[in-house]
C-alpha cells in the first residue's frame, strides 16, 4: 500500500446496509408493527429527529400500501429533554409536530440508530408532555447494542454488534442525499 | 452565543436567527396543554426590576417556569435598596445565594453592564434607562419575521419619543442588521440629538412627516409617549401630539392593509394609537406579548441550557 493512497490511517468504512437492505428492512418493519398491532387501528408512527422522522414517513408509506389507508405521521425532537445538554453547547431544537394528538393512540418511536438508550429514554419523557398513549413501541433501524438504560427496541431492521470506538452512521436520501448504512 | 445579553450588539446577525427559529419551536409549547419543558431543571433564575413592568417580568417569569427554572422575582420597591443598599451589594447579596441568571430592569443606562462586571451569573438586560431593551427588540422582530417573512428590504416605520426610548435604540440595532429599511419618525423635540450621524452610519432615514412615509411603510412601530414628557416642553399638549405623530383613524387609512402594526406597550389610546388601530385586524400587539414569552425561553434556553463552553 503506497502511502500516496488517500486516508490510509482512517479506518476503513464499510456499508453494512445499502439501499435495498435498508427498503427491505423497512417493508419488513412495516408488517411487524402491522402484525402486532393486529391491523392499523390507532396506530401513530412518531419519527425522532433528525433521521427517524423520514424512516417513519417510509414506514407510513408502506402501511399504506398495505392497509390502504394513511395512518398519522408525527415528529419529536427530543432537545430539551436530553439528559446531556450541560456537558455541551445548546443545540437549536426541531420542530415537534403532533397532529391529531397522541391521546389513546398505540405511538411507534421511530429512530435511525439504538444505541445508549438515551435519546429513547428523553423520547418517553417528551411524550409525558405531549398526552396520553394508550402504549408506546420502539422501531429501529440499527440495533448497535451498548445500552446504557434499561430500553430495548420492538423492531430491529438490523442488529449490529459494534465496538464501542466504532461510528455507525445511517445516511437516508431525504438527509443526506443517499441510502446507506456505514460502519467505521 | 453571548454569555451575557446586555444589547443587541451582542448578538450577531446568525445568533439572532438561531433565536427566532428556536423561538419559534417554543411558540408551539404555548399552545400545548402541558407548558413544560425540562431544558433548566434546577436553574435558579432572579427577576430584579427597579423599575415599574407588567409584562416584560411577567414574560420572564413564565418564560423560566415554563422551562423548569425556578423564578424569583425581586422588585427596588421593597427590596433592600429602598433601605439604601448599593446596586453592587445588592446584586452580589443575591448572587450569593446561587442564582444563575439575573434579568434586570433598572432605570440607570448602563446598570446591567455594570452588574455583570459584579457578578458570576449571566445577566439579561430587560431595559436600562433610555439606552436599550434588546429582548423586546428581539420579540418585535420575530414578530415582523412571523408576519412579513423575511426582513431583508421590508419598509418598518418607527414613530415616537425616540429621544427616551431604549426600545426604539434596540430595535434601530435589529431591524438594520436584519436588512429593514427603518425610518424613524418624530417631532424634532423628540428626535435624539446626533441621530444625522447615526443613521448615515446604520443605515436608516429620519422624518418629521408621518403622513410622507406611512403609504410606504410594510410595518409601522407606534412608541409609548410617556405623559410626563409633557412637562418636560417636548410637545405643548396630547392633543397636537396625536395629530402631528398619533396613528390615527384617518391615517390608519393611508396604511397598507397588509401592514401590521406594532406597539411595544403600554399603549396611550388617543395619543400616539387611535382605538381604530389598535383594535385594528392588523394590529399585532397582542401578537407581540405571546412572541415575547417564546423569545425569552429561546434566550433563556441558549444562555443557560448548555454546559460551558470554553
Amino acid at each position: 500500500m503506497s502511502p500516496t493512497e488517500g486516508p490510509a490511517e482512517r479506518p476503513a468504512e464499510r456499508t453494512v446496509l445499502d439501499a435495498r437492505d435498508i427498503s427491505r428492512a423497512l417493508t419488513r418493519i412495516s408488517h411487524e408493527i402491522l402484525e402486532r398491532n393486529k391491523g392499523s387501528a390507532d396506530l401513530y408512527l412518531l419519527g425522532l429527529h433528525t433521521r427517524g422522522v423520514p424512516l417513519a414517513h417510509r414506514i407510513g408509506e408502506r402501511i399504506a400500501a398495505v392497509e390502504g389507508h394513511e395512518v398519522p405521521v408525527g415528529s419529536l425532537d427530543v432537545t430539551m429533554y436530553r439528559d446531556d445538554l450541560r456537558s455541551q453547547p445548546t443545540r437549536s431544537p426541531h420542530k415537534t409536530s403532533v397532529p391529531g394528538g397522541i391521546d389513546g393512540r398505540v405511538v411507534v418511536l421511530v429512530d435511525d440508530v439504538l444505541f445508549s438508550g438515551r435519546t429513547v429514554r428523553a423520547a418517553l419523557d417528551a411524550l409525558n408532555d405531549l398526552g396520553r398513549p394508550a402504549s408506546v413501541r420502539l422501531a429501529v433501524l440499527v440495533d448497535r447494542g451498548h445500552r446504557e438504560l434499561p430500553i430495548r427496541a420492538d423492531h430491529v431492521g438490523k442488529n449490529l454488534p459494534s465496538a464501542l470506538a466504532e461510528r455507525v452512521s445511517v445516511h437516508l436520501s431525504e438527509t443526506d442525499g443517499d441510502d446507506g448504512v456505514v460502519i467505521a | 452565543m453571548t454569555r451575557h445579553l446586555l444589547s443587541i450588539d451582542d448578538l450577531s446577525v446568525d445568533d439572532m436567527t438561531t433565536v427566532f427559529d428556536t423561538a419559534a419551536e417554543m411558540h408551539d409549547v404555548q399552545r400545548r396543554e402541558v407548558k413544560k419543558l425540562p431544558a433548566l431543571r434546577g436553574r435558579t433564575v432572579i427577576n430584579l426590576f427597579f423599575e415599574d413592568s407588567t409584562r416584560t417580568r411577567s414574560s420572564f417569569e413564565i418564560a423560566g417556569k415554563w422551562l423548569s427554572a425556578d423564578t424569583v422575582n425581586i422588585t427596588g420597591k421593597g427590596s433592600s435598596a429602598s433601605k439604601g443598599e448599593s446596586l453592587r451589594d445588592t446584586v452580589r447579596t443575591i448572587c450569593a445565594m446561587g442564582v444563575d441568571a439575573l434579568v434586570m430592569r433598572h432605570s440607570a443606562s448602563g446598570a446591567a453592564l455594570q452588574v455583570s462586571q459584579w457578578v458570576d451569573a449571566v445577566v439579561i438586560n430587560a431595559g436600562d434607562g433610555t439606552h436599550e431593551h434588546p429582548t423586546q427588540a428581539l420579540l418585535d422582530a420575530y414578530t415582523l419575521r412571523q408576519r412579513l417573512g423575511s426582513l431583508e428590504g421590508r419598509h418598518v416605520v418607527m414613530v415616537g419619543d425616540l429621544t427616551h426610548s431604549r426600545v426604539f435604540r434596540s430595535n434601530v440595532k435589529s431591524l438594520t442588521r436584519l436588512g429593514a429599511r427603518l425610518t424613524v419618525v418624530a417631532p424634532p423635540t423628540l428626535m435624539p440629538s446626533g441621530i444625522g450621524a447615526w443613521s448615515k452610519e446604520a443605515g436608516f432615514e429620519t422624518s418629521y412627516d408621518l403622513d410622507a412615509v406611512l403609504p410606504d411603510a410594510d410595518a409601522v412601530m407606534m412608541l409609548r409617549v410617556q405623559r410626563e414628557r409633557m412637562a418636560g416642553g417636548f410637545f405643548p399638549s396630547a392633543r397636537e401630539y396625536a395629530v402631528g405623530y398619533g396613528l390615527t383613524r384617518d391615517r390608519l387609512a393611508t396604511l397598507g392593509a397588509d401592514a401590521p402594526i406594532l406597539h411595544p406597550g403600554p399603549m396611550n389610546r388617543g395619543l400616539e394609537i387611535a382605538a381604530d388601530a389598535a383594535d385594528a385586524a392588523q394590529s399585532v400587539v397582542l401578537d407581540q406579548v405571546s412572541a415575547g414569552v417564546a423569545v425569552r425561553m429561546s434566550l433563556l434556553y441558549h444562555l443557560l441550557a448548555g454546559g460551558d463552553v470554553s
